[in-house]
């Protein structure tokens, strides 16, 4: 438990450094910092309670897909500014550079098994911004349908 | 001001916009939409616009010849894709006028500073000191996996401030960075190589084009998807291959 705490911080942490480095507007740091956290607890929770790498990285993407673009209407903010900094914390960089270490030494087995890892995480990463894409889509379709609804009357 | 100079006026101004956006690391459907809005904002209502990521050609009446703006540089700087955000609601509210945008724009890099360089470099080693341990939950390694990182970032600045070859500052940073892990083991001072490599190469991880290229690919746009598909791809390599080359060198 204690380490959640301290993984939390440094999570926050670590976003609003990566936002330093692409010059996000200060007025979106501490809201892309919460977006990052919330995201990666949704992954680290399905991650070591429910298991498998793979839906953890699908639904901490889609957290913070759903998220970013709540906090861009409030912020009335281009959605990237939220996603960019939050993928930060779930990319497979471990993985990766198990890949490149294990090609290095020559041990072609085990770099194929981390490829495939990184490769797997890259579409669950993409699926989760599909699907928030999608409610997205279909929550702006309900609501101009029930304007247009609402104006025939 | 009579209909030909409006629409060039047009014109220009949607050009400029879109040339920042995607030089600093908007995704196209946002560039698309905002030279729609623009254009129909100020009563251009033919105009046709085609944006690929190297390049805009747009036209604001179909008996006037059309514009092309070419896009060489791609850097990532949000601030300026959310400050052209701005400009344009503030247009569409009829705040600013048209002849105003354009002179905004135009003053763009004198008005939205970066970070400062010193800020830039806490950043870098936030990003690297805590990303090691959430990664490998190595708490003893923290100071040294944030200096690699900010060491690792800087290199990166110069070499990308003095040279003009792509992929290239990636591949330097990526070198420096598995030299200083593997000399710093040397040396006594950390306890494992790969945990200060993982969290050194934490700043450079290419997010804005992977987010850029996933989004752009899911709405459609074949063209500038892929492109920066494989703008983050050769970066990953870079980097990939650089940490390889340190580790091949000192084992």
């Amino acid at each position: 438990m204690v380490n959640v705490i301290i993984f939390s911080v440094c999570v926050y942490f670590a976003t609003i450094g990566f936002g330093l480095l692409i010059n996000l507007p200060r007025k979106a740091l501490n809201m892309a910092g919460i977006v990052s956290l919330i995201g990666w607890l949704v992954f680290h929770t399905v991650n070591v309670h429910m298991g498998g790498y793979l839906s953890a990285d699908i639904l901490g993407t889609f957290t913070v897909g759903i998220l970013s673009i709540f906090a861009s209407r409030y912020k009335k903010m281009p959605v990237i500014i939220f996603n960019i900094p939050a993928l930060v914390p779930l990319v497979p960089g471990g993985q990766a550079y198990q890949v490149m270490k294990c090609l290095a030494i020559g041990n072609y087995a085990l770099a194929k098994s981390n490829l495939i890892q990184v490769i797997f995480i890259a579409g669950g990463i993409a699926s989760g911004f599909l699907f928030a894409e999608f409610l997205n889509q279909l929550y702006l379709r309900f609501k101009t349908y029930i304007i247009t609804k609402k104006a025939t009357r | 001001m009579n209909e030909r100079q409006k629409s060039k006026l047009v014109v220009e101004t949607c050009l400029l916009a879109g040339k920042i956006m995607i030089e600093n690391g908007s995704e196209m459907v946002r560039v698309t939409d905002t030279i729609d809005r623009i254009s129909h904002n100020a009563g251009a209502t033919e105009a046709r616009a085609y944006v690929t990521l190297t390049g805009i050609i747009m036209s604001a009446t179909p008996d006037m010849g059309s514009q092309v703006t070419a896009i060489d540089k791609r850097t990532f700087d949000l601030e300026k894709v959310s400050t052209v955000n701005d400009y344009s609601r503030q247009f569409a509210a009829k705040k600013i006028s048209l002849g105003e945008f354009y002179r905004c724009l135009k003053r763009m890099d004198k008005d939205v500073k970066p970070f400062p360089f010193w800020l830039q470099m806490i950043g870098a080693f936030m990003v690297s000191a805590t990303l090691e341990i959430v990664f490998r939950s190595n708490y003893t390694d923290f100071w040294a996996a944030g200096f690699v990182g900010m060491i690792g970032w800087c290199i990166y600045c110069l070499t990308d401030h003095y040279t003009d070859i792509r992929f290239l500052n990636e591949f330097i940073a990526a070198i420096c960075i598995g030299f200083m892990s593997i000399l710093l083991i040397r040396a006594g001072i950390a306890k494992s190589a790969d945990d200060l490599i993982i969290g050194g190469l934490m700043p450079l991880v290419p997010g804005v084009p992977i987010t850029n290229a996933v989004r752009d690919t899911l709405s459609g746009n074949l063209v500038s998807g892929p492109s920066r598909g494989i703008e983050a791809i050769m970066s990953a390599c870079a980097l990939g291959f650089g940490v390889a080359m340190a580790i091949k060198i000192l084992g």
